[in-house]
C-alpha cells in the first residue's frame, strides 16, 4: 500500500495574538510558533498506521518555504520513507486551487494507492486542497473522515456530518481522504528517530523540475482585517474576589443555585 | 445575464437551515443583478421538500429520482456539471457544510469555474465576485476576489446570512437525471447515528464547558469539582474530544450537540464558529479566557480575561459559600 501524505507548516494562531503586517495581506510572524497543521498530524498518523498494517512506501510532501523541511523531517522521524518539499517561494501567491495543482504536478508520477491530507489548514482555512487534488488526479475522495477500514480491497470511509451523524462510504483505490482531527492519537517522534531522520532522503523540487508555469489561482486575497466586534461581553475586572462575587451574584440572580 | 443558483441541502427530505440562508443570500444578489433565483432540488419523493422551498425562489429545478435519496458527492457533482454547463448560471451557491465541503471544490475544478469556500458574505460588483472569509483560526477576516469569469461557485458558512421569508411562489421544472446509477468507485452505504452517552448535555440547565485552554488531562479533576459544586454537567469543544479526555457526546458545536442551557460557562474556549453555533442559544453565557481578543467574548454576556485555573477554584469557593 503506497501512501502519500500532504502536510503544511502553519503558524499556531489558536491561542496567539494575531496581527496584520504592513502589506495587509499577511500576518506578523516573528512572535508566532510554527508547527505541522493540526489536521495534517492526524493524516500523517493514519498513514503510518496504514503502512504498519499493510506495508508499502510512505511519502510526505509539503508546498512550503525552506522551514517546511523541518516539518518534513519530523514526518520522516515518525515513520515516513521519503519527503518532498515543493519550493513555495517560486510560485508566488497561492490559493487552494493553485496549491493543489502544483502538488499534483509534483506527485503525479509517485505511485500511490491512498493519499491522505488534513481536512483543513488553520491558516487560510480553505478546506479545498485535498478535494481538488483528487479531482485533478482523477481519483475518488472522501472528506472529513473520522474512521477508515479496508474490506475486500475497498476503502470504507466514515465521514463526520453535522450533529454527530456519520456517512459510511465505500470507495475504490486509488483514493484520497481528507482527515478530520481526533481520528487517532498522533505519535511523537523520539529524539533518536529525529536524529536518524536527518539521514533520510528529502527531495526539493521547484519550477525547474515540475511544470507549474501556467497554474493560476482562482482567487486573490485583497486584504486582511480585524473582524468587526459583535455583541461584546460585559467584561468583569478587579480582584479575584470582586470577579467571583460578581459571577456568583449573576448565577444567583438567575435562580440557578 | 446568468441566473443565481442555490443548491437545496436536505437530509432525506428534511430541509436544513443552510438552505434558506443560501436562498436568502441568492435572492439578494438576484435582486441586485436583476436576475432570477433558481433552487436546485435533488431527492426522492420530494413533493414536500419542494413545498418547503417554493416561496424562496423564482424557479425550482427538481430531480425526483431514487439516485438522490441520500447525498453522494459524486452523483451530485455529475448532475451539477450537466446543469451548470447547460444553464450557465452567473453564480452557484452551496452550503459550507459536510456536504458542500465534499462537493464544491471538485465540482468547480471539473468545470474550470473560479470558486472559494466558507464565505461569510458575498457581493457581485462589475461582474466580479467579492467574498468575505475568515483565516487564522477565525482571528482575522479576509476580502477575496475571484478571477473574472462568466460563472462562479461559492460555499457559504452556516449562520452567516440569517434566513428571511419570501413569497416568490417558484415555478417547478423537472430535470432529467443525467446519470442512472451511483458510480462504482464511490458508493453510499449508510448513515450512522451518534451513540447515546451516559449524560444528555442538551437537557442540562447549567453547562460548564472546557476547551483547548485546559492544556492537560491532569487539570480535569479541578474542573469536575467545580461542575459538582455548581450542579451542572461537563461539556467541551472539539480539541478536548480529539485528545480523548471526554467522549464525543459531550462535544458542543456543529459536529456535536446544540445546547440551550440557562447558563453556559466557557472555560478556555476561544470560540471558533463551529463551537459558537452549538451554544449561542444559551440564556446566559460566561466566558473565561486568557486572550482578550478571543472570539468567544463576542458571544458571551460576561467575560473574564484571566487564567481559568485561578478563576475556577475561587469561583467554586464562592458558589459553595452562596449555597450555604
Amino acid at each position: 500500500m503506497d501512501i502519500i501524505v500532504c502536510i503544511k507548516r502553519v503558524p499556531q494562531t489558536a491561542e496567539a495574538d494575531v496581527k496584520i503586517d504592513a502589506s495587509k495581506k499577511d500576518i506578523i510572524k516573528d512572535r508566532l510558533t510554527f508547527d505541522m497543521n493540526e489536521a495534517d498530524t492526524y493524516a500523517l498518523e493514519e498513514a503510518i498506521l496504514f503502512k504498519e498494517k499493510f506495508g508499502g512506501t510512505l511519502t510526505v510532501v509539503s508546498l512550503g518555504g525552506v522551514e517546511a523541511e523541518d516539518t518534513l523531517r519530523i514526518a520522516l522521524a515518525k515513520g515516513a520513507d521519503h519527503a518532498i518539499r515543493i519550493k513555495a517561494e517560486e510560485f508566488g501567491e497561492l490559493d487552494g486551487y493553485k496549491t493543489a495543482a502544483i502538488i499534483r504536478e509534483a506527485i503525479k508520477d509517485t505511485k500511490h494507492d491512498i493519499i491522505f491530507t488534513g481536512c483543513m489548514a488553520t491558516d487560510d482555512a480553505y478546506s479545498q486542497v485535498g478535494v481538488i487534488l483528487a479531482e485533478l488526479l482523477g481519483i475518488p475522495h472522501a472528506t472529513l473522515v473520522t474512521k477508515i477500514d479496508m474490506k475486500n480491497d475497498k476503502l470504507h470511509a466514515y465521514r463526520e456530518l453535522e450533529g454527530g451523524l456519520l456517512e459510511h462510504l465505500e470507495i475504490t483505490l486509488p483514493a484520497l481522504c481528507t482527515i478530520q482531527t481526533g481520528i487517532n492519537e498522533p505519535r511523537y517522534a523520539s529524539l533518536l528517530a529525529i536524529r536518524r531522520a536527518a539521514k533520510k532522503e528529502l527531495t526539493v523540487v521547484g519550477k525547474a523540475e515540475i511544470a507549474g508555469e501556467n497554474i493560476m489561482s482562482h482567487s486573490v486575497l485583497d486584504e486582511l482585517y480585524v473582524p468587526p466586534v459583535g455583541k461584546r461581553a460585559e467584561m468583569l475586572t478587579g480582584s479575584m474576589d470582586e470577579i467571583t462575587a460578581k459571577l456568583g451574584s449573576i448565577v444567583k440572580e438567575k435562580g440557578l443555585l | 445575464m446568468g441566473e443565481i443558483f442555490a443548491l437545496v441541502e436536505h437530509r432525506q427530505n428534511a430541509v436544513r437551515d443552510i438552505t434558506f440562508e443560501l436562498l436568502t443570500c441568492g435572492r439578494r444578489i438576484a435582486e441586485q443583478q436583476n436576475a432570477q433565483l433558481t433552487a436546485l432540488l435533488f431527492g426522492h419523493n420530494i413533493a414536500q421538500t419542494c413545498d418547503a422551498v417554493k416561496n424562496h425562489a423564482h424557479r425550482i429545478l427538481a430531480i425526483d429520482h431514487e439516485l438522490y435519496k441520500t447525498f453522494n458527492a459524486e452523483t451530485y457533482q455529475a448532475t451539477l456539471v450537466d446543469i451548470i454547463q447547460k444553464e450557465k448560471p452567473l453564480l452557484t451557491l452551496i452550503g459550507h457544510t459536510a456536504f458542500g465541503w465534499d462537493l464544491a471544490p471538485s465540482l468547480a475544478t471539473q468545470l474550470g469555474i473560479p470558486f472559494t469556500t466558507d464565505c461569510l458574505a458575498l457581493e457581485i460588483r462589475d461582474d466580479l465576485a467579492h467574498a468575505t472569509r475568515q483565516m487564522y483560526d477565525g482571528k482575522l477576516n479576509a476580502h477575496v476576489t475571484l478571477k473574472k469569469h462568466d460563472s462562479y461557485i461559492v460555499t457559504l458558512r452556516s449562520g452567516s446570512v440569517p434566513a428571511e421569508d419570501a413569497s416568490l411562489n417558484a415555478e417547478v421544472q423537472n430535470y432529467e437525471p443525467p446519470l442512472s446509477a451511483e458510480p462504482e468507485y464511490r458508493k453510499f452505504l449508510e448513515y450512522i447515528e451518534a451513540a447515546v452517552g451516559e449524560v444528555d448535555i442538551t437537557k442540562a440547565d447549567i453547562i460548564v464547558s472546557i476547551g483547548r485552554g485546559i492544556k492537560e488531562q491532569a487539570n480535569m479533576p479541578a474542573i469536575e469539582d467545580f461542575v459538582k459544586a455548581i450542579g451542572g454537567v461537563l461539556a467541551c469543544s472539539r480539541p478536548v474530544v480529539d485528545a480523548g479526555w471526554l467522549p464525543k457526546d459531550r462535544q458542543v458545536g456543529s459536529s456535536g450537540k446544540t445546547v440551550k442551557p440557562k447558563l453556559y460557562i466557557a472555560l478556555g474556549i476561544s470560540g471558533a464558529f463551529q463551537h459558537i453555533v452549538g451554544m449561542k442559544g444559551a440564556d446566559t453565557i460566561i466566558a473565561v479566557n486568557k486572550d482578550p481578543n478571543a472570539p468567544i467574548f463576542n458571544e458571551a454576556d460576561y467575560g473574564v480575561v484571566e487564567d481559568l485555573f485561578k478563576v475556577v477554584p475561587a469561583l467554586k469557593e464562592k458558589i459553595v459559600e452562596l449555597k450555604g
